[in-house]
């Protein structure tokens, strides 16, 4: 065998998983399988990462694929509505047809561009608020005591037992002009007209910043809470008063936090379909919204493609920039 | 040893009434809920002094150093850094630095901005925070490795730039937790001595914490025993070591063997004690001051007690036993003798001789004995 191929690996492997491996040894069958497997590099290793990949390849690379290929069709009225890319024309000819007009048809129609950067607006200003706001939270987390702290954590992931789509509801109820809100001001006397905050931008913004605001605070907690305490205590005794230590030691420390944090806000929030739809105007113009509507009110498969393609392209780009960042910082982050 | 050296220059404020102390210490009590820390105690360190703070852990050591950084505010009592009463004043305005066991370096930044770290603080202007980072690196001898971050250096190497850190701003006292603990044996004894050097060149007081003996031993000009929140002794090395004051600190610092006895003779220039452990008397040859038939030690140092295959003369001092273990360490040997009353003793005897055929060896019937001035008689 084998165990020397695989070193590391079976060094690794409880003293259970060794005896297995040992007995299995000697039946034939598994050791021409095992030798044929590492002849074509295939080790247990390689294995386990395959699987992850495999899951990958499907529900991610073939769809893609699939979205690609349509977005480079011409619609048809017809089932599926575009026309196929290869076609086999009998005769020893195949044709591929490559129509660029989709993309060229985002360019030329100021809809779909606008859309987009309204809706990079939007997720900015939300992920913004989302870091103000969830900042102070996941610090105040990381610094409670123990038993406090599993407490407060459970508060913010508890709002993801309930459905999604119940809680933007919610928020209708509570915006609306009969609503929540409205009714209190009313009946305190300090408003006489319901004020208008339903169909707006502003409802948007509630809507993304309270939805995404866990996705912010859990990253930051668990980047605040492996900090080294006594880093802070350094600079108080090296002349820092509290706040030059936040701004100079924990504040730097943080940002991959705050990055990881505004990733994870950001980018479902540029796509986001269901917040803009419910509550706000039917003017918010976003780019998950034009989507929706080209797939299922046009019916125009191909353009629908194309933009979801363009969005995935505009959203890669800071993802990669993120990773790159990630990459240079690794090992400052880590204290020892 | 510097701290010899240092006795022999005559540096002993202490023993001058008139020298103000640096540091005032005055019945200090600190309690985390029920737990009592630091309890009642009060302490006088004087300027230049290289003062160890030794104890087991949870003996309050480190509570008593973060007290004086600012970091922890005494329960009771009151800290007075250099006349000055430090009752709320917070780390960052006080006339201190510390060097933290974990070092605590900022990992974000270079060397180079560790070491600035402090002096930006204090609105230093930038051409005089090169040259002095410049000049305190070049002294822990890291000059060439001011661009690096600090997960890039050794241990060895981090211990220097935390100095570096905390000596950089000139601070009249500089505290110290475990400076040397997360150091191996050879590089820890190498940077005792550079640490005492450097603290003599600049002249700086140094409050050092403690759990290893041996280095209290080396660096201090004075130890202060603690035990369970109290201290139990103030003194210089040989004082703690050959004039414990109690039990606990006898055996705490080196090894030592403890007669269990009673005084039966007790005059001022000298006392007897029957140790029926011993199988006989033990003659003091200075006077104590402890009740008359009270239990009483005789603490005898190991290595100040002679083996011999003879009896010796006297009758008091001296004890009968058979050799059960030897162990071999090169400048010395540590013998291990079951005494007739069971008890095992331990004696250290120099290896003077590089070929001794007539070495006492395992199983041998022995004598011990030692001189009456070699006893140091404590109470529980």
């Amino acid at each position: 065998m084998t165990t020397h191929a695989e070193g590391p690996t079976s060094q690794r492997l409880s003293a259970g998983v060794q005896l297995i491996l040992r007995v299995l040894n000697h039946f034939p069958p598994y050791r021409w399988t095992h030798a044929r497997l590492l002849k074509w590099g295939v080790t247990g290793r390689t294995l386990v990462i395959a699987v992850p990949y495999l899951w990958l390849m499907l529900f991610f690379l073939v769809p893609f694929i699939i979205v690609l290929k349509i977005a480079f069709s011409e619609t048809q009225i017809a089932m599926p509505p575009y026309q196929p890319l290869i076609q086999w024309l009998g005769e020893k000819t195949v044709s591929l047809t490559i129509n660029f007009g989709n993309f060229l048809f985002l360019l030329e129609d100021n809809l779909y561009w606008k859309a987009f950067l309204n809706s990079l607006k939007v997720a900015g200003i939300s992920t913004f608020f989302c870091l103000l706001i969830g900042y102070p939270m996941a610090y105040a987390i990381a610094r409670a005591d123990s038993t406090k702290r599993n407490i407060l954590l459970m508060m913010v992931i508890l709002p993801f037992w309930t459905s999604f789509l119940l809680r933007v509801y919610a928020w209708i109820g509570i915006l609306k002009n009969n609503g929540l809100i409205n009714n209190f001001l009313l009946w305190t006397g300090v408003i006489d007209q319901p004020i208008v905050m339903l169909q707006t931008d502003f409802a948007i913004y509630i809507g993304i910043v309270y939805s995404y605001l866990p996705f912010m605070i859990l990253p930051l907690y668990s980047n605040l809470e492996k900090m080294d305490l006594t880093l802070l205590e350094a600079a108080q005794d090296l002349g820092c008063g509290p706040f030059k230590a936040f701004m100079k030691i924990t504040l730097p420390l943080s940002m991959s936090g705050i990055l990881a944090g505004s990733m994870l806000v950001f980018i479902p929030a540029v796509g986001e379909f269901v917040i803009p739809t419910l509550l706000g105007g039917p003017e918010a113009l976003m780019i998950g919204k034009v989507l929706w509507t080209e797939f299922f009110n046009n019916r125009d498969w191909p353009v629908a493609s194309a933009v979801a393609i363009a969005l995935l392209i505009f959203l890669v780009v800071p993802i990669v920039y993120f990773q790159r960042l990630q990459a240079r910082e690794t090992g400052v982050g880590v204290h020892r | 040893m510097a701290s010899g050296a240092r006795n022999d220059g005559r540096f002993e404020p202490w023993k001058d009434p008139s020298a103000e102390p640096y540091i005032r210490v005055e019945r200090v009590t600190k309690k985390f809920g029920d737990f009592v820390a630091v309890n009642d105690v009060s302490l006088k360190i004087y300027k230049k002094e290289l003062f160890c703070l030794l104890g087991g852990s949870g003996c309050g050591k480190t509570t008593l150093l973060r007290m004086l950084a600012g970091f922890e505010e005494p329960t009771a009592g009151k800290i007075f850094i250099d006349g000055v009463d430090m009752a709320g004043i917070p780390p960052y305005d006080r006339p201190v630095n510390m060097m933290f066991q974990s070092y605590a370096l900022f990992p974000h930044m270079t060397v180079e901005q560790n070491v600035a770290f402090g002096l930006h603080q204090d609105k230093v202007p930038k051409a005089e925070i090169r040259q002095r980072v410049s000049e305190m690196l070049d002294m822990v001898k890291l000059g060439q490795f001011g661009k690096r971050k600090p997960h890039q250096l050794s241990g060895g190497q981090r211990q220097r730039v935390a100095l570096a850190r905390a000596l950089v701003k000139r601070p009249k006292l500089l505290l110290l937790d475990e400076p040397l603990g997360a150091l191996d044996k050879k590089l820890r004894e190498h940077t005792q001595f550079e640490l005492v050097n450097l603290q003599e060149q600049l002249g700086v007081t140094f409050v050092v914490v403690t759990h290893d003996q041996e280095e209290a031993m080396t660096l201090s000009t004075r130890i202060g025993v603690m035990n369970a929140g109290e201290i139990v002794q103030v003194g210089t090395p040989s004082e703690i070591y050959e004039y414990p004051n109690s039990k606990f600190v006898a055996e705490f610092i080196g090894s030592v063997n403890m007669f269990e006895g009673r005084l039966i003779e007790d005059e001022p220039g000298h006392v007897r004690i029957h140790c029926p452990e011993l199988g006989g008397n033990v003659y003091v040859d200075h006077g104590v001051s402890a009740p008359p038939s009270a239990v009483v030690f005789a603490a005898v140092r190991p290595e100040k007690i002679v083996l011999s295959r003879d009896k010796p003369a006297s009758d008091d001092n001296v004890g009968h036993g058979i050799v059960k273990e030897i162990a071999y360490m090169g400048d010395m040997s540590t013998y291990l003798v079951r005494l007739d009353s069971g008890k095992m003793a331990r004696v250290t005897q120099p290896n003077t001789w590089r070929h001794a055929d007539d070495r006492i060896t395992w199983e041998e019937s022995v004598y011990l004995s030692w001189h009456p001035s070699s006893p140091v008689v404590v109470i529980e």
